[in-house]
């Protein structure tokens, strides 16, 4: 098996430390949280950053102050293409669309597609690491093959393909990016199953006559649960630049307006070459922020489980 | 040789194979969903009643679905991948003149983007702990949490549209017909039109070798050999520039092997963003305009690097790691 190269964010070598899970389930799974937030400033800022979004996305038809598909009209007139004004802080775009108000929207497509997305993977990806770790033979050899093909298939090609020919609508995105993207996250977890099931505690479990699924999900998947959130909000980043390239593309959803949607938008309505920087910056932006709070959430889950990088 | 890596090698490409057949099983049923009639998928309304009865009989489109897809690979396997709705010509031909253009993009910006990133990994390695890394490593994240196309837009907008140093798309001035790929490279212009393109691509790739490289830097500096040379009065420079940078690279060595191709599947965008005529822009205005067997055509070809490189990446790790292949292999497996 070849080592993980492609989340890096996350790249630890050494083996993560597992605990027999003393306590309750729950309060175990609070404590490492409150663990990962408290330690690193980073997580946190990232935790901070990704719950302003969600208020945003909650409150959207409130901030906004249009629908962000309605034209603004004056005396009958198209606003297109207005330059930054009270009335539409970011401007108009060419077909007299609050610019702002869809900023502000857009926060919606990205965080549906990025929740769904990390849930899809990390509840796949974490069933099939804890199947094909702890039982082996022709499960893992089955399912790890399965992986090898999802590696095989172009990522990018094959998700704008399975839009292009399904309906095209975000539910369709967030499918296919969860065929393929599950792979990274049975590899990694498989791995650290086949470590932990070696454990007194397991053993223990086994001679005690818990049965195999018991152990599967009572003992070592609570071990692992950290990685799932880990490989989890990765896939938030990956999935809102999968979402916003497809959307670029002209293969996303043409009802929802998302900040790939705007990007595409600007880009197809001569906004590089008239300098409209106040509709190409803030889209961009608000997609790298969200990206990035996912990868630093990831990495204070990271320090919790390698503590031996906080080290260094 | 270690007899142990042969088998290693041809297991990995057996494995590879197998992985290519259920790929192109996959993409056989993917464009039987293309809409219209599952004929769409190799002939055109446009076509000629004699063209499409040739094409027919060419691809067995009148025979049942499991004779269809036999046709299908015994025409794969001749390298027969049909013609082009839109652009005329074979697919062959089609993705035969752009592919030299990816491969032009994706190998300068792979290996500027490792030039930079080994070297910076190892500079970040050097300064553990202080600002300077901190500050590094949240610009590094920034690269890889931005979209390729946004950055690619910006840099347009300023260089392209505003200040006017570089042309905005292609890979030539309009009118320019280069009659060889060797005067293409020969001439200033093309390199002009690779520089925008090409960065945006090394901006973005850069992060991984970076983080990977540091990451790696870190662990060696922790070994017994490391703390003996300390004791031994090497320097610290020359410890992590000789010694520990050797071993810290070789993970990062797999992961360009993998990365060539993972980058020209991705290089979708940035070809798209750039009019990069491209594998990548191929495929989105073949999928566009409904040129099914192009868009299956391109769709594979970028299929077979990523599994051929997959295939390279793990014999490269079995040449560097001794593990593989030798009595405790169970371990490195």
């Amino acid at each position: 098996m070849l080592p993980q190269t492609q989340n890096v964010e996350s790249a630890a070598a050494s083996a993560p430390i597992f605990e027999r899970p003393t306590d309750s389930f729950l309060s175990q799974f609070a404590r490492t949280n409150l663990e990962v937030f408290q330690r690193d400033r980073l997580a946190l800022a990232g935790l901070i950053i990704l719950t302003f979004f969600v208020l945003v996305a909650i409150l959207a038809p409130v901030i906004a102050p249009y629908d962000p598909l309605q034209v603004i009209e004056e005396d009958g007139i198209w606003l297109s293409n207005e330059k930054p004004a009270p009335e539409y802080p970011l401007g108009t775009t060419n077909l007299g669309r609050d610019i702002f108000s869809q900023l502000v929207f857009g926060s919606r497509a990205a965080l549906l597609v990025g929740f769904s997305a990390a849930i899809a993977v990390s509840v796949i990806g974490t069933v099939v690491g804890l199947l094909a770790g702890y039982y082996g033979g022709w499960v893992d050899t089955i399912l790890m093959r399965l992986a090898d093909i999802a590696f095989g298939i172009p990522f990018l090609p094959f998700i704008i393909v399975l839009a292009a020919f399904m309906e095209p609508n975000i539910w369709n995105v967030v499918i296919a990016m969860s065929l393929l993207l599950w792979r990274d996250t049975g590899r990694v977890i498989r791995s650290q199953v086949l470590v932990i099931k070696e454990q007194a505690f397991v053993s223990a479990a086994r001679v005690s006559g818990a049965s195999n699924l018991r152990i599967i999900f009572m003992y070592i998947a609570p071990s692992i649960l950290p990685l799932s959130f880990l490989y989890g909000s990765l896939a938030i980043g990956w999935s809102i630049l999968t979402e916003a390239s497809v959307s670029f593309l002209g293969f996303g959803d043409p009802n929802v307006v998302s900040w790939g949607f705007m990007l595409q938008d600007a880009f197809n309505s001569q906004a590089l070459s008239r300098g409209a920087f106040y509709w190409i910056i803030p889209p961009g932006v608000c997609i790298m922020l969200t990206v990035m709070a996912g990868f630093f959430i990831g990495r204070g889950y990271e320090e919790v489980l390698f503590p031996r990088l906080r080290r260094m | 040789m270690r007899r142990g890596l042969w088998l290693y090698i041809g297991g990995r490409l057996l494995q590879s194979l197998l992985v290519l057949w259920v790929v192109v099983t996959i993409l056989f049923l993917l464009f039987r969903l293309a809409p219209g009639n599952p004929l769409t998928a190799y002939i055109d309304t446009t076509f000629g009643e004699e063209q499409q009865t040739a094409l027919m009989a060419r691809f067995g489109l009148d025979r049942p679905l499991h004779e269809q897809y036999l046709i299908y690979l015994g025409n794969l396997l001749r390298g027969d991948l049909g013609d082009s709705f839109r652009y005329g010509g074979t697919v062959v031909d089609q993705i035969m003149e752009v592919l030299p253009n990816t491969l032009y993009l994706t190998l300068t910006s792979l290996v500027a983007a490792y030039l930079v990133g080994v070297i910076g990994g190892i500079f970040m390695a050097a300064r553990r702990g202080t600002r300077t890394e901190k500050v590094g490593i949240i610009f590094t994240l920034m690269t890889r949490a931005a979209p390729e196309f946004w950055i690619g837009m910006i840099l347009l907008a300023v260089f392209a549209f505003k200040l006017r140093w570089f042309p905005s798309s292609g890979t030539a001035a309009a009118g320019t017909i280069y009659s060889s790929e060797i005067e293409k490279l020969l001439s200033p212009d093309f390199w002009q039109h690779m520089i925008l393109p090409t960065f945006t691509l090394a901006l973005y790739l850069h992060g991984l070798p970076l983080l990977l490289m540091r990451s790696n830097m870190l662990e060696v500096m922790d070994q017994d050999f490391i703390t003996m040379g300390r004791l031994a009065g090497y320097s610290e420079r020359r410890l992590m520039i000789r010694h520990a940078a050797r071993n810290a690279l070789l993970p990062v060595m797999t992961a360009l092997t993998l990365g060539v191709g993972y980058s020209i599947g991705g290089n979708v965008v940035i070809e798209n963003v750039f009019a990069w005529p491209g594998l990548g822009r191929l495929l989105v205005r073949a999928v566009t305009t409904s040129d099914y067997p192009l868009a299956q055509g391109a769709f594979f070809i970028i299929a077979v690097i990523i599994v051929i490189l997959n295939f390279f990446a793990d014999v490269v790790y079995g040449l560097l790691d001794p593990r593989v292949g030798s009595s405790d292999q169970a371990k490195a497996s």
